[in-house]
């Protein structure tokens, strides 16, 4: 039997429209032979916990670049934990202010990576989480 | 452009010279073996008058605001006047985002241009369940025409020109400006600015549409004809590349994909009836102004070129001004890096200048900290300033084109031009931009030339100072614009009380007269304008169109 892929869900949650990141690294991470999921625009934190669910991801990258994070991501993993995926491992990335960045982690989001983050990076962070866990 | 005899004499004497270079060639290679364009057009080591052999002069240049306009629109350029420097600003509430109009415009910024929050972007009030966590983020929120004249509160708008970024719902944010021009006592023939208006960029690019793309364009089309009756000095569209750019395109397929949502306004303008030369003069567009110096000048010379050639030729436009490309530029915000962020404002000052030696009528230069938040009052002053002292010190601003000649320059316009065009075609033979955004073509396209972009930038083929070479530990800048968490519940009080306090059977009344036009082939804006004097929401005069055009639903690609 073939290893299983590992599927990650890509999310747009809000209502921001910038995609070009989140599509950018959907493609990278297929690339590097993963199974990814992508929502698409304004996805509500219950759309994407659902979809979460459904999919039996092992990992969610949220994209956010309006700053909304601060209510959107802790909302998500609040409904994560409701449906008992705790072990699901939750990314951020966009325009979130380093400040901010503590304040996401104490909530259960594994990391963040900021503008100027290599796809490569993110794709060796994921496989060896996933392995790790 | 020369005659055969000095063709052939220039080619002669290069063939030699490049005999002569081989050898040195050998012993001191070139950095690399070929160089391209940050769009990928191949280029050369040296431009000759042989490259411009094929230009006309008088056909493919002219005199500036002369056919084909690929010099400039105005016949002095900025000897007459020079661009509208014009910050894109909001955020937070009506009253904020007021006293920062009034800061900006007593630093010397010539216009306004109105960034608004998501929800009102989308058309959603600020109570609305999916404006969590949105309201008075990436703008100011405005849910009422109360909002919109809080907004423009002691700013007279009979002087000064407004930019409204605003699509799906843009006949709403017009009729409300439009409100509060008449409580100033401004008549309509009076007020000078521009709404975006461009909804295909939104499918395709920037992801604030409400209605599928059909009922979309029958708004639109309301619109130019409201316009060209009432409002005569507004651009009612401001067709739209620099998102396209930021999502990723190249030059050329910002200007063809830009171009060809022109292509399809204009179509559905003249299929409703409308004269091209009724709406055709009001019709403007915006570009994005990217790292490559020399090939954004030639994208906008390109552009003009093209656009000028497609309205007379394409739909025959008899009025010179329905066949000139005015534009307003804005530096590129997917080129700032949240790395040394001081070095943005280098970026940005070679950006504006390609800007202005491709003839902008209007700018807005990003702000050095915009890769980490919403720019700070300070970030926004030196990004203004960058624009002042280009105005004011560089001397470019002293003749009409004056990169126009350069054998590069030249050839790089022609291949612009050239490129875009195959491009257009191809979406002809789609049946146009809106079946090739159905069909997923244009954002494939972008799609494709981002992901290349990017794995660029990570094997070291494109460097980015900062980020991938010359990379320092530096630290980030803390003094970060941050929002007022309170922004929502007051913005929802607000609404609150307005709900109680307004004339709720008006309202009621203006809204049921709405749904009635939209179902028929009348003009929506009229209705429109009577909701939003009788404090309609901007969430329910878009609930009632939501009810009648339905929601356009896309299909995600990757």
């Amino acid at each position: 039997m073939s290893e299983r892929k590992i599927r990650v869900l890509t999310a747009k949650p809000g209502l921001d429209g910038h995609d070009r990141g989140v599509k950018v690294i959907s493609a990278a991470l297929r690339d590097a032979g993963m199974e990814v999921i992508y929502t698409g625009l304004r996805q509500t934190p219950e759309q994407i916990a659902t979809t979460a669910l459904q999919e039996d991801v092992d990992v969610i990258g949220l994209s956010i670049l309006s700053g909304a994070h601060d209510y959107l991501f802790p909302r998500i993993m609040e409904l994560l934990d409701e449906k008992g995926m705790k072990d699901v491992i939750v990314l951020g990335g966009g325009i979130i202010p380093e400040e901010d960045i503590p304040g996401l982690l104490s909530k259960g989001i594994d990391r963040v990576f900021g503008p100027g983050t290599y796809t490569s990076e993110i794709v060796q962070y994921i496989q060896s989480r996933v392995k790790g866990s | 452009m020369k005659d055969e005899k000095t063709l052939q004499a220039i080619r002669e004497a290069r063939e030699k010279w490049e005999e002569r270079l081989s050898p040195k060639l050998k012993k001191f290679p070139e950095r690399k073996e070929s160089f391209e364009t940050i769009s990928g057009i191949n280029v050369k080591r040296l431009y000759t008058p042989e490259d411009c052999a094929d230009l006309n002069y008088l056909e493919d240049l002219g005199f500036p605001g002369e056919y084909p306009y690929t010099r400039a629109v105005q016949p002095t350029a900025y000897r007459g006047r020079l661009w509208t420097m014009r910050q894109y600003a909001g955020f937070a509430s009506a009253e904020e985002t007021n006293e920062r109009y009034k800061f900006l415009l007593g630093q010397g910024q010539t216009g306004l241009s109105v960034a608004f929050d998501l929800p009102t972007q989308i058309g959603y009030d600020s109570d609305h369940q999916l404006s969590l966590g949105e309201v008075g983020k990436v703008g100011v929120a405005i849910d009422s025409l109360l909002d919109m004249e809080t907004l423009f509160s002691g700013i007279p708008l009979a002087k000064v020109s407004t930019s409204m970024t605003i699509n799906a719902p843009a006949s709403v944010l017009l009729a409300m400006y439009i409100a509060v021009a008449e409580k100033q006592g401004v008549a309509q023939a009076d007020l000078r600015g521009t709404i975006q208006n461009d909804i295909l960029k939104e499918y395709s690019s920037r992801g604030t549409y409400i209605f599928p793309p059909r009922p979309s364009m029958k708004i639109i089309t309301d619109i130019f004809a409201y316009c060209s009756e009432q409002i005569p000095q507004w651009n009612s569209i401001s067709i739209s590349g620099y998102h396209i750019r930021e999502a990723g395109s190249t030059a050329v397929q910002e200007v063809a994909f830009t171009l060809a949502n022109g292509i399809a306004y204009v179509q559905a303008a003249i299929d409703a009836g409308l004269g091209v030369d009724q709406f055709g003069p009001r019709l403007s567009f915006f570009f994005n102004s990217h790292l490559d110096f020399l090939e954004e000048i030639a994208k906008y010379r390109a552009a003009r070129r093209l656009w000028a050639r497609i309205m007379k030729e394409r739909f025959g436009a008899k009025d010179p001004r329905s066949m000139m490309l005015r534009f307003h530029t804005q530096t590129a915000g997917c080129t700032l890096t949240a790395q040394q962020p001081p070095n943005n404002i280098v970026r940005v000052a070679f950006q504006a200048m390609s800007a202005v030696l491709g003839g902008t009528q209007s700018l807005h230069t990003n702000s050095m900290d915009e890769a980490l938040s919403l720019p700070t009052e300070e970030a926004v002053q030196i990004a203004l300033r960058t624009q002042q002292l280009i105005a004011c010190e560089t001397g470019v601003t002293e003749t009409v084109d004056p990169l126009a000649g350069s054998y590069y320059i030249e050839s790089l316009t022609n291949r612009i031009e050239d490129e875009a065009t195959a491009y257009i075609n191809k979406i002809d033979e789609l049946g146009g931009s809106v079946p090739a955004i159905e069909q997923g073509f244009i954002q494939k396209e972008i799609q494709n030339a981002a992901y290349g972009y990017q794995k660029a930038i990570e094997s070291g083929d494109r460097s980015v100072v900062g980020l991938n070479i010359y990379q320092t530990d530096s630290e980030k800048p803390s003094n970060l614009l941050r929002m007022d968490p309170e922004v929502r519940n007051r913005q929802v009080a607000r609404l609150e009380k307005l709900r109680k306090e307004r004339d709720s059977n008006a309202a009621a009344k203006a809204l049921k007269n709405l749904e009635e036009t939209a179902r028929g082939n009348e003009n929506v804006m009229v209705p429109i304008l009577d909701a939003v004097k009788a404090y309609a929401t901007l969430g329910e005069i878009c609930d009632v169109l939501r009810g009648v055009f339905g929601e356009y639903q896309p299909s995600a690609i990757i």
